[in-house]
């Protein structure tokens, strides 16, 4: 789960990382309440969670509480990637502007299976783009959970950043909250981007990018409170509070599948044999027939959606309750929309002896079943 | 699993030792502690189906306890925890398959997790997936065929985990009843890029391979916490010419595995 950049710097700056003084404002009037508390001079950041925001026109300085609330409204409302900015932040200007911009980051090494600290002096830009073009520019330290950050780790990183000397004890201090804070909220990505040396000469945590892992929400209620669900596309939400996993595409197949490995590779296959897929959906192990229902109203939900491909390989999901759910999602749901089945595993006979009634097509292998829905995805042309 | 003939010797409930378990025509008895249970019956394995938030505590409580294989099933444990847990178990002689996997089945032997020993059938074969029914879906293919297997092994999805293909596949090379190895992964990470660099070095068995998610979008979760793409690193694409690169041969469908082993 992602956080906004508002919640990113608080989370910040409750765990002693410097941020500018700055407040969320809803509509253009509460911008020019905050600019003026602010003392004028701000700079109004949209609130959506995607990148290129300043790209987008997302991000602009005002020099009075009359300019902030002018920008602030063509701010809010716009669309980026997509989003609608329903919020800004309205930050004050960095104290003196800015002298120089660094890039500072917490995450998860999977092939070392530690924490790492990745640090450079070309900050401001897209991190993607510093390691491609001068991946000399970045610096690493991993760290071990038992010892956490040590002096000498963020003292190589200061060198080698060329960071002047009076500034490496902050460093050291933002280097070590940014860990702890990224630790205490299970997160996978805390990134500072920029960090900035202040005209004044300080360091301050410009602006905020943070990823919480999603297998820990569970015990970090505060962050899971955090989810800005008007940002999620409301048939995602409804997947999500149904406890399967639903990814919205751009294709004409929808599938319904067990497992999220067999989802991709179902996936793979419609592409193969000449559909694109319409979504990612796994249902998980032992999914209900309420579950197998939602989904399939999420599915049908998508206009652009030609046929619909269920492959179930029964281990603990049993394929008679999958065909339940089918069955009742049938009946709820008046649609026109052809349907492949494929069913295998346990219960896989009873499921389809259940969905002979129904009137759907049945198929005994994945490449089959790909192939006759790319057929009647053709045959049918709803979208057309 | 006791109807599959592993050799199930006990059950751990904390609470509920001296109690029995009735399951498929045998009884069990129940310990408080994987301790006890281990010196009470000499168990060289350990098979973990508790709740995320308690599965820590048991691969550290079933390492501890000295046993050298441990299957951990659950799903939805943090990263944080699992680097913690794999960095406990790298000082210890245990071997962790998992988590959030469908552990391993020698078909004709035994089988510790979850795999169907419907679709199963012996033969020579080596598989080693971070699948679930991905698995299932090639293994079904093979047993259809005509094509046994030697050991399934499900390493499963997560990023931070136990055993991973380099390890599986060094356990294959070496293992006389196996001939050739199928080898199933999906985007994100780079194991199957190591796994590539190993098999090019290490490896005289064949290895034919299956890459799940090349429709995926950048940068979206696909179910999997492993399976996400960050840039260009992790791509169903990178996999696959690595992997063929390493002289691996590489399917485009996992329906035609099966003819290419054959």
């Amino acid at each position: 789960m992602n956080l906004h950049e508002y919640q990113a710097k608080r989370l910040f700056a409750e765990h002693g990382i410097p941020i500018p003084r700055g407040e969320v404002a809803y509509t253009p009037q509460d911008a020019r309440r905050i600019a003026g508390d602010l003392g004028g001079k701000v700079v109004v950041k949209a609130q959506v969670l995607t990148g290129g925001r300043g790209k987008a026109g997302g991000i602009k300085l005002a020099a009075t509480p009359n300019e902030a609330e002018q920008r602030a409204g063509e701010i809010l409302g716009m669309k980026i990637k997509g989003l609608t900015v329903n919020k800004v932040l309205v930050d004050e200007m960095a104290p003196g502007g800015i002298a120089q911009e660094l890039y500072l980051a917490a995450l998860i090494d999977r092939g070392q299976r530690r924490p790492m600290i990745m640090a450079s002096a070309a900050g401001g830009m897209d991190i993607e783009e510093v390691a491609d073009k001068t991946p000399e520019q970045i610096h690493t330290v991993h760290i071990d959970p038992t010892l956490g950050v040590r002096g000498y780790q963020t003292t190589y990183l200061a060198q080698r950043m060329g960071l002047p000397r009076e500034l490496w004890r902050d460093f050291h201090a933002i280097v070590a909250n940014l860990y702890n804070c990224f630790k205490a909220s299970d997160a996978s990505l805390t990134e500072i981007n920029p960090l900035i040396i202040t005209g004044e000469g300080k360091l301050m945590a410009l602006d905020g990018k943070f990823s919480v892992d999603d297998n820990a929400l569970s015990r970090q209620p505060r962050l899971a409170e955090m989810r800005d669900v008007e940002e999620e596309p409301p048939a995602e939400a409804e997947a999500r509070r149904t406890g399967i996993t639903f990814i919205q595409l751009d294709g004409n197949i929808g599938c319904m599948v067990n497992g999220a490995g067999l989802a991709m590779a179902t996936m793979d296959i419609i592409k193969l044999y000449g559909g694109e897929p319409a979504n990612f959906l796994d249902i998980g192990g032992g999914a209900r027939a309420d579950q197998v229902a939602t989904a399939l109203r999420l599915i049908l939900s998508d206009p652009k959606v030609e046929a619909v491909l269920f492959n179930i390989f029964g281990g603990i999901t049993r394929g008679d309750e999958v065909a339940r759910g089918i069955l009742s999602a049938l009946a709820q749901i008046e649609t026109d929309v052809p349907m492949v089945v494929r069913l295998a595993g346990t219960n896989a006979e009873e499921g389809l002896a259940l969905l002979a009634e129904a009137d759907m097509l049945t198929a005994a292998t994945l490449s089959e079943a790909a192939q006759i829905a790319v057929a009647a995805a053709k045959a049918s042309g709803r979208a057309s | 699993m006791i109807a599959f003939g592993t050799n199930v010797v006990g059950g751990v409930v904390p609470g509920k030792g001296g109690q029995t378990f009735e399951g498929e025509g045998a009884t069990v008895p129940i310990f408080d502690s994987v301790r006890e249970a281990a010196e009470a019956t000499g168990a060289n394995a350990s098979i973990i189906f508790v709740p995320a938030r308690f599965a820590p505590d048991a691969m550290y409580e079933a390492a501890d306890a000295g046993l050298p294989l441990v299957v951990c099933l659950t799903e939805h444990i943090p990263v944080l925890e699992m680097i913690a847990v794999r960095a406990y178990l790298d000082q210890r002689n245990t071997r962790l398959i998992g988590p959030n996997c469908p552990g391993l089945i020698t078909p004709g032997g035994a089988k510790v997790g979850i795999i169907p020993g419907s679709i199963v059938s012996p033969g020579s074969v080596g598989l080693v997936s971070r699948s679930g029914t991905l698995t299932y879906e090639v293994v079904y293919a093979l047993t259809q065929q005509g094509i046994g297997q030697s050991t399934c092994v499900g390493i499963g999805g997560d990023p931070i985990k136990g055993m991973d293909f380099i390890e599986v596949l060094r356990l294959f090379e070496d293992d006389p009843d196996t001939s050739e190895v199928i080898m199933i992964g999906e985007i994100g990470g780079n194991a199957e890029e190591q796994a590539a660099a190993f098999i090019r070095d290490n490896m005289s068995k064949r290895v034919t391979a299956f890459i799940a998610g090349r429709t995926a979008p950048a940068g979206r979760r696909m179910g999997h916490a492993g399976a996400i793409v960050e840039g260009k690193s992790g791509t169903a694409e990178g996999k696959i010419a690595a992997l063929q690169a390493a002289g691996v041969q590489v399917a485009d469908n996992p329906d035609r595995i099966v003819a290419m082993i054959s």
